[in-house]
């Protein structure tokens, strides 16, 4: 080959990470999935047929609101530990950001155990109760599961079988978390406050 | 470049002699485990085959039972289930698992890549997706067991709310549909990601965006286009779901819920999946017509442009399939302007086609041949669909057989047509061997004659008030000749595709040896031996410009000299 | 660019032998009701404006085929690979910034002129006033069946809808169960009839006589066999089919045994015959069924043989049917064919 644009060769060659990146498509399509819940859910307000309606059972979940927005604070700051490789701060911080999450989902049962037992609504009780336990229902999940691969990256802290050098990733699992909240704010807005 | 002589493909090949079934289990168990995007690529490929048959011999029982009027071969019950499990079966089982067959298969190739950015995931996409049809499937045996044709899904493949309740759709063939779908689908999203990330991280030295290959540029942008369209899906398959186990009344009309919701939420999905279905047609062509006229594709930017306008434009459309439904004028009209709006993009690529096919050489061999017949039927279909959009019109077209020759022109015509270029030109590929030539053109030239017998037809029977998903008709409705000559088509087509399943076996033993670059192309993978080695690349690739085998090819005129 | 405008007209002139010859052979018999329900033979106001539509469409798609498909193909012809060929490759041209800027603006101005008058037929279909005197009529859509209420009239019927000519018919479209979609292609374009989502359509038939059509939305097993029958009645036609339907059903003493077998079956709960006890609302209306041409929405004509045979089995013209057969004796089965066929 003549003449090669050697330009091109002094440039280095950089490409985004692709654990960020598959992340990130991720999220784009859950929050497709969570768009289509949160409209149906808007669409359907206010057509139940019958009882009971949002604003005689629903109670604003302030606490579990302030866990779980918190929480994403904790992540972040574990998150700067790990850079740093100071693994005690950031199992501390994790656990921490667990905790809050572990909270948030025990709240959530309390809420629904309420809705359920004392006011009689099911999912198949009328058009409010199935949009409200999918919706609700389909976040808590993603909390989950979010909390299921915190529990193992908490394990594997333990075990010191995690460090400084998986950094990235454990960054990567933040972002989901990051998101896991992001999509509450967006709920609660829908659920406790438009639909209220 | 890649070595042909490197040492390690010959020491990797000495396997120890087994005995015959064992070598068959290993075989089998190879294909299995692997995680290689080639052989995945190729699994997907001959998956959706099968189904291609499958579902094509659904429609040629369709078209036995429409032959005449008041004709008995199908009860009601089975044609309902053939067109919903034909229509199901060639979109989400044939039309998005072959077309990311390719992009499996030749992405990595193309951006010099050793494998896709996450090995695993892709097999267990695959896997998924396989699972999916099978589920799908089984609905056939699910159910009533073995009694009859059981009982499959009988919804249409647009499963309209609430026929699919529990109140109209008791049994288990609509919950088959549903999470046969849903499973699909997380496959297919997995594959999207998949494709997303090796785009955007794998990349070898050199690649730039604006240097990848059309073909690569598209299948970013479709595996883009289903991660925000097949979730929807997913989502109001969670609400049908939820309907039908839980009890819920999304869908429940009954109940406040609303019909029209779902229609909504389909074809939210429904539209933009059908461009997630073409646009990687659109990139086979890419590469094919520029090869075979021996000129250097015309106006890239503006077909990259294109593409993702095309991508954007087409998730504002959706309503177009319902003009009948009762939106409001002002609905009406802005979803008349926003699928018009399509039309310049797509019209951009027929141009882009037409100018590289002009002042080259034009070589028709097989795949050529198909990617011209692509264009004019493409066209054609085009414009149909641009008919269909002016919704006065359409309030008489909708639902008619006007626009199921609409939608095959496309399916058929072009995607179907692609995936045929796509094969002859790749086959020498991934096998080594090229197709039979002779065989090839009698596949193309009954297949043309099979398509426009059935598809050109279908216009006019739908002028004539013809509705779809009609198992019968009266006799004295007229219907009755023209009908026949549309299932005439439908066996000329079947004719067609068995000559083409029996030169894809028939050369894979006996085809002429193909050699690395048997069409003397441009792109990464044609630097490779045929059938390309697991790890793809002995050393990994650098390039220059857009077409870094020209380069190579013509040292004294590269085209790194005139991109910027 | 320049040319665009001169082209134009040079091709809609080309294409218009082809439009005439096709319109020719449709309007030859479009003054009226045809066995085959044609687009192209309007007989009623919204029909016969989206013909118009149609023809400027196809004539613009038309002309957009005629030059791009022409290009192409003399593109192929012209360009393919020849024997006499220089074996060197043809020389590679990477773009060109007018030529493509051209073939994006011509597209956008043609895609202006479809929209906009596009937009103004779909507002005037589907916000045309209803005028003081149309009649109103309301479309009930059943699994496999068609019920027609006539609200001012106080009318109930099924499956044959009557109208008069040379005056607008507004329908309002409701469902009963599943979506449905009310199409005949001679009068208007089709509405989709959905539950819990009230539509409305309109027609102004100007030919009298029996228009056809079916239902356009798939509905499940008898989708096929839910057929449409619009009858467009002269005035005074229309005024008599209306005071016969007001009538209650008549009651001859000679059929009385079959009477007695329609009221102590489960006919009841299914059937209305005005003037008696049934009051069934699941399934058609059978006070005036004998004035009825038709069995089972369009599936076969009515006379005493089919009449019979649908009450003995009705899956056996119509398989999948939401009507059971009722297992009666053949004697039962007479008197009953006897008894409805007196409901004029
Ligand atoms: C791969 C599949 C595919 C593709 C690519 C398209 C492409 C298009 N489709 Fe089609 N369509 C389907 C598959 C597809 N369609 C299916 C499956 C259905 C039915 C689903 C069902 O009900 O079961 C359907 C239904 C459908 C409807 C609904 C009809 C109804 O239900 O009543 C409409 C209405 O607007 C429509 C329009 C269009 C348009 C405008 C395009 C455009 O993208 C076409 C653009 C191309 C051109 C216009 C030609 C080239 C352009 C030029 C040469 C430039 C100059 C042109 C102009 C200025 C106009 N389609
Ligand atoms: C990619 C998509 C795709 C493809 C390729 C096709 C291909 C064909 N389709 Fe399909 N079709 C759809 C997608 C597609 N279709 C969809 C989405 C619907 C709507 C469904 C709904 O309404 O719900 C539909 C509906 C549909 C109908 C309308 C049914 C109705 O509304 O009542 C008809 C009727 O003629 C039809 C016919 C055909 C024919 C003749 C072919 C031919 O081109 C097929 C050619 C292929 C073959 C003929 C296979 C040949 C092989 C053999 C015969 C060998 C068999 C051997 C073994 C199995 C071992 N299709
Ligand atoms: C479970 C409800 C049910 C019962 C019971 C029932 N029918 Fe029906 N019937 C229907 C339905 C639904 C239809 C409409 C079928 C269609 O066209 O799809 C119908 C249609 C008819 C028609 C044709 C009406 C028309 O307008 O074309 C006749 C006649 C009829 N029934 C008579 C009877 C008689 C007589 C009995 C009793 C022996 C009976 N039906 C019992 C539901 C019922
Ligand atoms: Cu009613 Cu189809
Ligand atoms: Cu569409």
């Amino acid at each position: 080959m003549s003449a090669i644009p050697v330009s091109d060769f002094e440039q280095p060659w950089e490409l985004p990470s692709r654990g960020r990146i598959g992340m990130l498509s991720l999220i784009i399509g859950e929050s497709a999935i969570f768009t289509i819940f949160v409209v149906a859910y808007i669409f359907y307000i206010g057509r139940s047929v019958s009882g009971p309606t949002p604003q005689q059972v629903l109670d604003i979940p302030i606490l579990n609101t302030i866990c779980l927005l918190s929480s994403s604070v904790t992540i972040w700051l574990s998150e700067r530990q790990i850079e740093r490789g100071n693994m005690r701060a950031f199992a501390a911080l994790w656990a921490l950001t667990m905790g809050l999450g572990i909270e948030f989902i025990i709240g959530t049962w309390l809420e629904w155990k309420k809705l359920i037992f004392v006011d009689g609504l099911t999912i198949r009780t009328n058009l409010f109760g199935t949009t409200f336990y999918s919706l609700v229902g389909l976040h808590a999940t993603h909390v989950v599961v979010g909390l299921i691969m915190l529990t193992f990256v908490l394990i594997f802290t333990l075990t010191g079988r995690l460090n400084h050098a998986h950094a990235e990733r454990v960054e990567v699992l933040a972002l989901y978390w990051h998101f896991v909240d992001a999509v509450w704010v967006v709920v609660f807005t829908v659920v406790y406050i438009v639909g209220r | 470049m890649a070595d042909q002589t490197l040492p390690i493909a010959g020491t990797l090949g000495v396997t120890p002699q087994r005995s015959r079934s064992s070598r068959l289990l290993a075989w089998l168990h190879e294909w299995v485990i692997t995680v290689d995007h080639k052989k995945l690529g190729i699994l997907y490929i001959s998956y959706s085959l099968i189904f291609l048959l499958v579902a094509g011999a659904e429609a040629i029982c369709i078209r036995i039972q429409l032959a005449m009027p008041n004709n008995h071969f199908l009860s009601p019950e089975v044609f309902n289930r053939l067109f919903t499990m034909h229509g199901t079966t060639m979109v989400f089982l044939v039309g998005m698992p072959i077309l990311f067959g390719f992009a499996n298969y030749l992405v990595p190739l193309m951006i010099g890549a050793r494998d896709m950015a996450f090995p695993r995931l892709n097999a267990f996409s695959f896997w998924l997706t396989a699972f999916g049809g099978l589920l799908l499937y089984y609905s056939f045996l699910g159910g009533f067991g073995l009694y009859g044709m059981g009982n499959a899904p009988d919804v249409a493949w647009f499963a309209y709310a609430p026929l699919t309740e529990k109140a109209f759709s008791p049994g288990h063939s609509t919950d088959y549909w549903a999470l046969a779908l849903i499973v699909s689908g997380f496959g297919t999203l997995g594959t999207a990601i998949n494709i997303i990330a090796t785009t955007l991280s794998m990349r070898c030295r050199g690649m730039t965006l604006l240097r990848m290959p059309l073909f690569v540029w598209l299948m970013l942008v479709v595996s883009a286009m289903t991660l925000v369209t097949i979730t929807p899906l997913t989502a109001a398959q969670a609400m049908l779901v939820i309907d039908r186990y839980l009890g819920g009344h999304f869908f429940d009309t009954q109940a406040g819920g609303s019909a029209v919701a779902w229609a909504h939420f389909f074809w939210i999905f429904g539209h933009p999946e059908v461009y997630i279905l073409v646009l990687p047609a659109f990139a086979i062509e890419n590469e094919i017509v520029p090869v075979f006229s021996r000129k250097g594709i015309f106006g890239y930017p503006a077909m990259v442009a294109a593409s993702v306008g095309i991508g954007f434009v087409s998730m504002g459309v959706w309503a177009h399939h319902m003009f009948t439904i009762g939106l409001t004028s002002v609905g009406n009209t802005f979803f008349v302007l926003s699928t018009m709006l399509v039309g310049i993009p797509t019209g951009i690529k027929i141009f882009n086609w037409l100018a590289t096919m002009w002042g080259g050489r034009i070589r028709f061999a097989s795949p050529m041949l198909f990617a011209t017949a692509f264009i004019f039927q493409f066209l054609i279909a085009g414009l149909t669909g641009i008919m269909l959009s002016v919704a006065p019109w359409d309030w008489q077209l909708h639902n008619s057989y006007f626009l199921i020759a609409h939608f095959h022109y496309v399916l058929v015509g072009a995607i179907v047509f692609n995936v045929f270029a796509a094969i002859y030109y790749w086959y020498p590929k991934a096998t080594g061997r090229m197709l039979d030539e002779k065989l090839a053109k009698w596949h193309f030239w009954l297949f043309v004659l099979g398509f426009h017998i059935t598809f050109d037809t279908m216009h006019f029977v739908g002028f004539m008030g013809m509705p779809r998903q009609i198992y019968t008709y009266l006799p004295d409705r007229g219907w009755g000749p023209l009908n026949l000559v549309i299932s005439i088509g439908g066996f000329i087509q079947a004719i067609a595709v068995l000559i083409f399943v029996y030169n894809l076996v028939h050369s894979y033993f006996r085809g002429k040896e193909a050699g690395n670059d048997p069409w003397d192309a441009w792109t990464l993978e044609w630097s490779t031996p045929s059938p390309p080695p697991v790890y793809n690349f002995a050393t990994d690739p650098v390039v220059y410009s857009r077409r870094p085998l020209w380069d190579l090819k013509h040292p004294e005129d590269p085209d790194w000299k005139y991109e910027s | 660019m320049k040319s665009m405008t001169r082209e134009y007209g040079a091709r809609a002139i080309r294409l218009s032998p082809l439009l005439a010859v096709l319109l020719a052979a449709r309007h030859a018999w479009a003054d009226g009701p045809q066995a085959t329900p044609d687009i192209f033979a309007p007989a009623s106001t919204p029909a016969q404006s989206i013909v118009g539509l149609s023809i400027f469409t196809l004539a613009i798609t038309g002309a957009i085929f005629v030059v791009v498909g022409g290009l192409l193909t003399f593109a192929i012809i012209r360009y393919r690979e020849r024997s006499t060929d220089a074996a060197s490759e043809p020389p590679q041209i990477y773009g060109s910034v007018q030529v493509e800027l051209a073939w994006t603006v011509i597209p956008i101005l043609i895609v202006v002129v479809l929209f906009l008058t596009t937009a103004r037929i779909i507002f005037a279909i589907q916000d045309a006033p209803e005028p003081k005197s149309a009649l109103d009529v309301t479309v009930v859509g059943h699994q496999f069946w068609w019920e027609y209420r006539y609200p001012k009239l106080g009318i109930v019927t099924a499956n044959e809808l009557h109208v008069p000519v040379g005056k607008a018919t507004y329908l309002r479209l409701l469902s009963a169960d599943v979506m449905h979609s009310f199409w005949v292609p001679q009068l208007a374009g089709k509405t989709d009839v959905v539950p819990n989502h009230p539509n409305e359509t309109w027609i102004e038939p100007q030919h009298t006589g029996l228009y056809v059509g079916q239902c356009a939305q798939f509905c499940g097993v008898e989708h096929a066999k839910m057929l449409i029958r619009v009858y467009v009645d002269t005035p005074e036609q229309f005024a008599a089919w209306v005071h016969d339907q007001q009538q209650p059903a008549p009651s001859d003493p000679e059929v009385a045994a079959g009477r007695r077998v329609f009221e102590t079956n489960a006919c009841t709960n299914c059937h209305r015959i005005a003037g008696t006890p049934a009051r069934g609302t699941f399934g058609p209306d059978l006070t005036h069924l004998a004035s009825r041409a038709t069995l089972a929405s369009g599936a076969v004509i009515n006379n005493p043989q089919n009449l019979r045979e649908w009450i003995k089995d009705p899956d056996h013209f119509k398989e999948g049917v939401l009507m059971p057969a009722m297992q009666l004796s053949d004697l039962q089965i007479d008197q009953l064919v006897a008894y409805l066929s007196t409901l004029h």
